[in-house]
């Protein structure tokens, strides 16, 4: 697997390259807001993978609390295979959002299935809490991107930098919550911080589909949905965002796997330096 | 090219330049206390 970084990483520097090619260069130019529209490829899939960082560190932090006991990890799996048998059931018997393929909300809870089994059979308890963490953080700094280029698009557009309306609040209100998760997990050397902090990840994973619909319930300033909801989108611009999403959740999941080696390898160390520390103090004569 | 556009994607890269530098700091802050460790 160490081998496959480099590789990884070239492959992933010449996706970026390319996705910034697309976006500057062949994506068609909008013709109310001109070039500035341009900023949408680098927001809208930041946002896109920082809510799939979320949804993963949601799952890691189910798993860290509910893998304590068998019981309730039966629970849980049960819960994860019924989660996944409504979606695809909903998809098909009950009438979704315009513009939505019913196969698309299909695959979606499959994959949310599949995501929790996944991370279930790769992953002890322990790794699950390093994994919730580093999550997190690596979401934390896309959902930053969306906060600051955001306003940046809403300046020339709107003639403001921000408005407290539900979509961009709840934004924040989300980052704040997932800061506050990363400062505890900092400040806070108690045996029982990574069972708080899971406790905190479930409450602020039920944030994300609240920003995410907040456009769909409340009358927002901020744009429709281009995929369902109502928004349209021209099928150039779509492939050029979909080339720039791949080339970030390329990114992500390398910056995530560095940070997952970087944490367990720290674990490892402060584990060793107590061991060193317990050593030398009954050495020490009495 | 538009100032608001070149200003999104500079703050981008730089963003992600930043934790990528933290990242590096942290991992090299480990070395040195691996090689600590290992002298002890």
């Amino acid at each position: 697997m160490k081998k496959a970084f480099p590789i990884l990483g070239i492959l992933t520097a010449i996706v970026l390259s390319y996705a910034l090619y697309q976006a500057l260069v062949v994506a068609p130019t909008e013709q109310t807001m001109g070039e500035v529209q341009r900023i949408f490829y680098y927001h809208v899939t930041s946002a896109w993978t920082a809510f799939i960082l979320f949804f993963i560190n949601f799952i890691a932090s189910v798993q860290y609390l509910c893998r304590s006991n068998s019981g309730t990890d039966r629970i849980a799996s049960g819960v994860a295979i019924a989660v996944g048998a409504i979606v695809v059931a909903a998809a098909f018997f009950t009438p979704v959002p315009s513009g939505v393929r019913p196969s698309a909300v299909a695959t979606t809870g499959l994959l949310i299935t599949g995501l929790y089994f996944l991370i279930h059979s790769r992953f002890s308890r322990a790794d699950t809490d390093v994994l919730a963490m580093v999550s997190a953080e690596v979401g934390v700094v896309f959902c930053t991107i969306v906060l600051v280029t955001g306003p940046i698009w809403a300046r020339p557009v709107w003639g403001i930098w921000w408005t407290w309306d539900m979509r961009l609040t709840s934004t924040l209100v989300l980052w704040l919550i997932y800061v506050s998760y990363l400062v505890l997990r900092r400040f806070s050397s108690s045996g029982e911080t990574p069972l708080l902090a899971a406790t905190l990840a479930i409450f602020g994973a039920l944030c994300v589909p609240f920003v995410y619909f907040s456009i769909w319930f409340f009358r927002t300033q901020h744009p429709q949905p281009v995929i369902g909801g109502g928004g349209s989108i021209d099928p150039r611009m779509m492939h050029v965002l979909l080339i720039n999403w791949l080339a970030f959740s390329c990114f992500a999941f390398l910056i995530c796997w560095s940070r997952y080696r970087l944490e367990k390898l720290q674990r490892e160390v402060e584990q060793a330096q107590a061991m060193e520390s317990l050593t030398q103090s009954s050495r020490s004569p009495r | 090219m538009n100032g608001y556009l070149i200003a999104a994607y500079t703050a981008t890269w730089i963003i992600h330049i930043a934790y990528l530098l933290t990242l590096v700091s942290r991992y090299s802050r480990l070395k040195r206390e691996i090689e600590e460790l290992k002298k002890k």
